[in-house]
């Protein structure tokens, strides 16, 4: 299948799911009845369901997708190795700690994109850290360590965080924040989240060209005209704005960024730039499969996104795992 | 023409010197075969003079901008890394890319024919032997179409029909007027192959010259610490390694 | 399922099986209601500890009162050393900490969380024996029923409007429940029952906003920190045609005599969406 198919059937099954997230919801009403609420409003509750409660939510499945399945794939192309995500890595753990704490100290009422921006910080510092600790060859068990390491530490601080709170909801918190769900948001957290989801993915989109010749590995992309430093630089940026947007919204939702790329880089032939915008529309369909498979499974229950991805994304990871063993 | 110019090329590391004032000039039409014991800063010369490693001295690649520099030289690291299953023609592709060109450039069929892959043109460059991937990778660094190529070790790991043919293309190459520096420990492919050698040790170029001026007793004894026996034939310089000097 | 373990634990450990002969001089409380029903009831000087929750206003109506009284940590070790000659503690209390307790030889009466306006007189009369002070625990369920009726005789009963309660995460405390009953004794049609919620449970904003209520009532009062209470905010609430009421934990959590206050509120409220 050429990529031009490919790209066209992943816009086709995202355009589905979109639909298909439309009219998922505990209210009862036909699929037809609901979209038709979505466009006239006849003073019945259901418009104001279908416009308030599940268009957000199912823009946010989109977005947030695309933002954790393209971050997935920028990463991997810049550490050469399939299991680099954002999710596992610690990378979304970080800016959940960063959103966390940015509510807790009360950042979030000084300026109206604090949350997000609170989350974009701590990204950025989850994926510099990654990139550091794991140094620069391609080996997984340094990476891998370091994402473990970096994990368990967001976690215990954002625990440590919510623990504090005098607020007595804000332990319950815990578990959004490291399992992540789409479940009432408004179009409030489109409007503070999408911007920098954009701007992120954006930018992850311009380094395909780079990421193709690092195939070869650092120093044969280097004498390729790949310009290294700049390349860090706008993928870490990128991936802390998508990511750290997303988590913003949605808590640390895991695995997205792994699954994608991996079902999809046969498709593409391998390519990483060709991997980069598949993955965006694949980790877009994903997220909204997932996000429709909690509330059929749970009706009115927020069964976690993070869980139902975990369920998917580890057998995924342990057969990764599985393929490189024996491996440096 | 020179495609390659260092002086005084210095790369510290603590505690010394990788690579100590060293100085070389490379034409078109040379096949440099660049030897030394392990240590001895042939990697070290290859990537300062690259620009891929801070250095003081000069270097006329070293300066210019990385898409400048991909026109004017093709490097090929010891790591024949392929981090993905991408197809041969498109790793070869990768070539041209670096120059801002198609993968259907002709350079990159010349480049596929070139090396024999043909045959092999839509493989996964993952599923290849070593012999074959290293073919790939050459393929790569002549879809750049550069005048000049560094070369570090190719022929490590290879079997014995694959170092020999890997060593002719690269003399091949030479012959038709690119230049070509490559490190490699095989003195006796090196003394076969090469126009020229040039001798490293501790960070220095210790002799520069043609290979039968150079595999001397003395200096393998005192670079080397082996004895060898040498042999021309109308085949070209035979060349055996027999025992180490220190026992 | 809560309730009737609840109920179950008080059958075991109930304050009648438990409290002393002689009245208990050393009395020390580590639960938000046995605080304030303690505080209500006790001689002078008989209460000598409170949970630290009951200074809060955030969560207890007598915060001022509480001050009075020096607070425990709630762990073994703090309550012993208080030498108490009677615990009360709540049914969902650390199961450890009241093991210790009994361990050490110190009574313990636990109180299962009222479930309902009956289980608040019940409440009151077991704290009462509990306590030692039985007739002013029978003199307060006196005015406490003398006022209930008083309000359950009030006018437009005939009309009853819908009500759902929304707390932080759509927190609903189930039809059967003192929230629960408060809210029908206010003269309202309770939305959990028809939402199919027994007991306590999360409600979807979507199933919500669809059987739009006439009335939502929301508590929020611990500021905008928690992502769990940023539902209250949500804009599909906002545009909700009902009304709003503000009700907090501390109003209708706890078996108090004060529940009748949050009859009283939400009985005006009532008055003010039945026009």
């Amino acid at each position: 299948m050429s990529h031009g198919r490919i790209m066209l059937a992943l816009s086709a099954v995202v355009a589905l799911l979109f639909a298909g997230s439309l009219v998922t919801g505990v209210a009862d009403v036909s699929p037809w009845e609901s979209l038709r609420a979505l466009v006239i409003d006849d003073g019945t509750p259901l418009p104001l369901v279908m416009r308030e409660i599940r268009l957000p939510r199912a823009i946010l499945g989109v977005l947030v997708g695309a933002s954790l399945g393209l971050s997935g794939a920028a990463m991997q192309g810049l550490l050469r190795n399939p299991l680099a995500e954002p999710g596992l890595i610690g990378v979304s753990g970080m800016g959940a700690l960063g959103a966390v704490l940015s509510i807790q100290t009360g950042l979030v009422g000084a300026f109206a994109l604090a949350l997000p921006t609170a989350a974009l910080a701590g990204a950025c510092l989850g994926a510099v850290l990654v990139f550091f600790l794991a140094g620069r060859g391609s080996g997984t068990l340094p990476l891998i360590l370091a994402g473990v390491a970096l994990s368990s530490l967001a976690g215990a601080l954002t625990s440590l965080a919510l623990n504090l709170s005098p607020n007595p909801f804000a332990a319950s918190e815990i578990v959004f924040w490291m399992m992540g769900s789409l479940a009432d948001r408004s179009f409030e957290h489109v409007a503070m989240a999408a911007p920098l989801m954009l701007l992120g993915c954006a930018a992850l989109l311009t380094t395909g060209r780079s990421l193709e010749a690092l195939t070869l590995g650092e120093d044969a992309a280097a004498s390729m005209g790949v310009d290294l430093r700049r390349l860090r630089l706008v993928l870490v940026g990128g991936v802390a704005a998508a990511v750290g947007a997303a988590t913003a919204v949605a808590g640390a939702v895991g695995f997205v960024g792994l699954v994608v790329p991996h079902l999809l880089r046969g498709a593409v032939g391998g390519r990483p730039a060709r991997l980069l915008p598949a993955s965006a529309l694949g980790g877009a369909a994903l997220v909204l499969a997932a996000d429709i498979a909690v509330r059929l499974i749970l009706p009115g229950r927020d069964l976690k996104l993070g869980v139902l991805m975990a369920l998917i994304g580890a057998p995924v990871f342990l057969h990764l795992i599985w393929r490189m063993r024996g491996e440096p | 023409m020179t495609l390659l110019e260092v002086e005084n090329l210095t790369v510290s590391r603590k505690g010394g010197k990788a690579l100590d004032a060293v100085s070389l000039q490379i034409s078109a039409g040379e096949c440099i075969g660049l030897i030394g014991p392990n240590g001895a800063g042939k990697t070290t010369l290859m990537r300062a003079a690259l620009g891929l490693i801070p250095s003081a001295g000069h270097s006329t690649l070293a300066a210019l901008s990385p898409a400048a520099r991909a026109a004017r030289v093709a490097w090929l690291p010891q790591s024949r890394e392929i981090a993905w299953p991408v197809s041969v023609a498109h790793l070869v592709g990768l070539g041209a890319a670096a120059r801002g060109r198609g993968d259907d450039h002709p350079a990159v069929g010349a480049a596929v024919a070139r090396m024999g892959l043909g045959p092999l043109a839509h493989r996964r460059a993952t599923d290849l032997s070593g012999g074959e991937q290293a073919r790939v990778l050459i393929a790569r660094a002549l879809a750049q179409e550069a005048p000049l190529l560094l070369v570090d070790e190719p022929i490590a790991g290879l079997d014995p029909a694959q170092q020999i043919r890997t060593m002719r293309v690269l003399r091949a190459l030479a012959d038709e007027g690119r230049g070509v520096m490559v490190s490699l420990h095989d003195l006796g492919l090196a003394a076969r192959h090469c126009t020229r050698l040039v001798v490293m040790r501790g960070g220095r170029i210790v002799a520069d010259g043609r290979p039968d001026a150079i595999l001397q007793p003395a200096l393998l004894a005192e670079v080397f610490d082996i004895t060898a026996c040498t042999l021309a034939t109308e085949e070209g310089t035979i060349f055996q390694p027999l025992a180490t000097v220190a026992p | 399922m809560t309730r009737t373990f609840a109920l179950l634990l008080a059958l075991i450990a109930g304050p009648a099986q438990t409290a002393p002969a002689a009245a208990a001089q050393r009395v020390v409380s580590m639960n938000l209601c046995t605080d304030q029903l303690a505080m209500l009831l006790a001689a002078p000087g008989q209460l000598v500890s409170v949970s630290p929750l009951a200074s809060d206003p955030v969560s207890s109506v007598m915060a001022e009162q509480a001050k009075a009284y020096s607070a425990n940590s709630g762990l073994a070790e703090d309550i012993y050393l208080l030498k108490p000659d009677l615990v009360l503690a709540g049914a969902f209390t650390g199961r450890a900490t009241v093991a210790m307790l009994e361990r050490l030889g110190i009574p313990v009466a636990i109180f299962p969380p009222a479930a309902s306006i009956a289980d608040v007189r019940q409440g009151m009369l077991d704290m009462g024996r509990a306590l030692g002070r039985e007739p002013q625990a029978e003199a307060m369920v006196a005015d406490f029923d003398a006022r209930l009726s008083g309000l359950a005789s009030g006018p437009g009963h005939a009309s009853r409007p819908t009500a759902a309660a929304y707390a932080a995460n759509g927190y609903n405390p189930g039809r059967s429940s003192l929230s629960g009953e408060i809210i029908e004794a206010a003269g309202f049609h309770n939305l959990a029952g028809d939402l199919g919620m027994e007991t306590a449970g999360f409600v979807p904003l979507e199933a919500l906003v669809m059987a739009d209520p006439d009335l939502v009532i929301t508590g929020d009062s611990y500021g905008y920190t928690t992502r769990a209470e940023e539902i209250l905010r949500h804009p599909a609430l906002a545009r909700l045609t009902g009304g709003r009421q503000p009700m907090e934990d501390r109003d209708w959590i706890c078996g108090l005599p004060s529940v009748l206050d949050a009859v009283e509120r939400l009985g005006a409220a009532r008055q003010e969406v039945g026009r």
